[in-house]
């Protein structure tokens, strides 16, 4: 990651930190922030336990798909690259000879694009538009969407690369400081965080009376963690395939840190805020979490959930952080929304080939997308996002499952030419 | 043994005046090699697009044919003309740093530099990349106004 065995010839190529900082910025965001909350909200803290072995368990399905998304990608004669999936699954399974590739393919880039417009885009604007009202007041939700669809179709179609990147430098330094504000408060309450994790293990096992019991804490913290920090869908292999290293494997390396710093660490600490700030309504007769009336989730103070529950959370110990947390959330949402954007651009190009137009549709429909997210209610929003993505997870993985000997060879050799010397360290 | 001097260009006059005197110097040391460096400013840590990581490689392509034949090879070809022997090389980094590995590599013994352009509170804050090479290279630097 430093670039210690990177070679200095390849200087001024894609970095490995620009990749993993890409590949972060796709990822960190409202999955951290809007994620976390409907876990908890859902599934008590003990959902944020099993938030935290999905993301370990992620670390080993991004190190797989990052290593072959580069490995098969496309390089093409202009010098541009187009890697992921779709791809690694119609060539690694030619070379090994297995049918079904190119089914897999067509079916995952399906998925992609569906994915990209559920939770890389209509969550996305959904949650900003719920965070802006928060703030404003009640207005509907069609007017965030136009303004933001308006800012997204100026930026994917119109080329104005200079808001996007603007966006990309500002995205880190609200990510640094959404967690330094989470520290603070955690530290404030440093006597609870001992009682904090005990909710969280305590919940993970016993249900604490959470809808669903357990198997609810389990199932909404493998599913938002799987959300949050795209482990096993294989959006991020897009993201990583731009590398231009020799040895692919170096790019697992670098990949396996994205689901450790989004999930195990940033998405425990809005969990372990959520739960320290007591957002969450406790029974005083029984000591356990209230439902709510309809028995789908646990009862918060003032009935908040998704992004206003972490905003409520922050607020309580800092009274103007919604107001950073809400320009925070729009960032997020539109860096998260630009890198969704090219990731249902390269299915899309993957399915119907490249060419202004072609590319063109998708664009326009991917704005609509925004619109309809924005005024949409959060439940149906989820659903749907969540559906694509684990349609994308599902198509992934069985193709993972294949092509894992491949990775297998790949570290086996780099282990073996690393202790032979043949891959030395490039001396700064 | 051959002298070698390293002389960086930034693409502005200030390098027209620094091949000058390298050229100068060279004459009076007499067998000299002068390498013409030029190094694109360029950091691995910054925040990127994933398109424009896509075309990266593409870009990295463009700008090093770009300082290759508008800056480095008629530099060289100037100073071949003149009877120098003389290379051209084009690399991404820092300035500073790249500029002294550039020296390193090649056993340049003195790096010859034309004052740097760079002014304003960028200067203030950062210092500029001669001040920068003045400081931490590891020969003789020679700074032409």
């Amino acid at each position: 990651m430093k670039g210690d065995y990177s070679d200095p010839n390849d200087a001024g190529e894609v970095s490995h930190f620009q990749a993993l900082a890409t590949a972060l910025s796709g990822t960190v965001g409202l999955g951290n922030i809007a994620g976390v909350a409907v876990a908890i909200g859902i599934g008590g803290p003990g959902a944020t336990f099993w938030m935290i072995v999905a993301g370990l368990l992620g670390m080993a399905s991004k190190f797989t798909e990052c290593t072959l998304g580069v490995k098969y990608r496309n390089e093409y004669d202009d010098g541009t690259v187009s890697g992921g999936p779709m791809y690694y699954m119609s060539k690694g399974f030619n070379e090994l000879g297995l049918p079904g590739g190119k089914i897999l393919a067509v079916l995952f880039s399906i998925f992609c694009i569906l994915g990209a417009l559920g939770g890389g885009n209509m969550f996305q604007a959904n949650q900003a538009h719920q965070q802006i009202a928060g703030i404003t007041g009640e207005y509907p939700g069609w007017i965030t969407g136009l303004v933001f669809a308006g800012i997204v179709f100026a930026v994917i179609v119109g080329g104005l690369k200079s808001i996007a990147r603007v966006t990309e430098k500002v995205v880190p330094f609200m990510g640094v400081m959404y967690v330094l504000a989470a520290l603070v408060i955690i530290i404030m309450h440093a006597d609870q965080i001992g009682w904090a994790f005990g909710q969280i293990f305590a919940g993970a096992f016993t249900g604490l009376g959470v809808a669903g019991g357990m198997v609810g804490a389990l199932i909404q913290g493998f599913r938002r963690a799987a959300f949050s920090n795209e482990a096993g869908v294989g959006s991020a292999a897009i993201a990583h395939s731009a590398v231009r290293t020799k040895e692919p494997i170096t790019e697992g390396f670098v990949s396996l840190l994205e689901p450790f710093i989004d999930t195990v660490v940033i998405c425990t600490m809005t969990a372990l805020v959520i739960i320290i700030t007591q957002q969450l309504i406790v029974d005083p007769a029984t000591g356990l979490y209230m439902l709510t009336e309809d028995g789908s989730g646990i009862a918060t103070v003032d009935g908040n959930s998704g992004v206003s529950l972490t905003s409520a959370a922050f607020g309580s110990a800092f009274g103007w952080f919604p107001y950073v947390l809400a320009i925070a959330v729009v960032l997020f949402a539109f860096s998260t929304m630009i890198s969704w954007s090219y990731y249902g651009l390269k299915a899309w190009t993957y399915l119907f080939g490249e060419g202004h137009t072609k590319e063109l549709v998708f664009k326009v429909i991917f704005c609509v997308f925004v619109v309809i997210g924005a005024a949409a209610n959060l439940g149906p929003v989820i659903d749907f996002s969540d559906a694509a993505i684990f349609a994308m997870a599902v198509v992934n993985v069985f193709a993972l499952y294949f092509l894992m000997k491949v990775v297998r060879q790949e570290l086996a050799s780099y282990a073996e030419r690393l202790k032979t010397g043949e891959i030395r360290k490039f001396g700064h | 043994m051959t002298t070698k001097i390293v002389i960086g260009l930034d693409g502005t006059e200030t390098g027209e005046r620094a091949i000058a005197f390298a050229k100068d110097l060279a004459e009076r040391i007499g067998t000299c090699e002068l390498v013409v460096a030029y190094v694109i400013e360029w950091s691995p840590f910054t925040f990127q697009t994933p398109e424009e990581n896509a075309l990266r490689h593409k870009r990295r392509e463009e700008e090093v044919e770009l300082a290759t034949t508008r800056i480095v090879t008629p530099a060289v070809d100037g100073l071949k003309a003149a009877g120098f022997n003389a290379l051209g090389i084009v690399r991404h980094g820092d300035v500073a740093e790249t500029l002294n590995a550039i020296t390193l590599e090649q056993g340049g013994s003195q790096i010859v530099v034309g004052r740097a352009s760079a002014d304003g509170l960028k200067k203030r804050i950062f210092g500029s990349s001669t001040q920068n090479l003045v400081m931490h290279a590891d020969v003789p630097v020679t700074v032409v106004k």
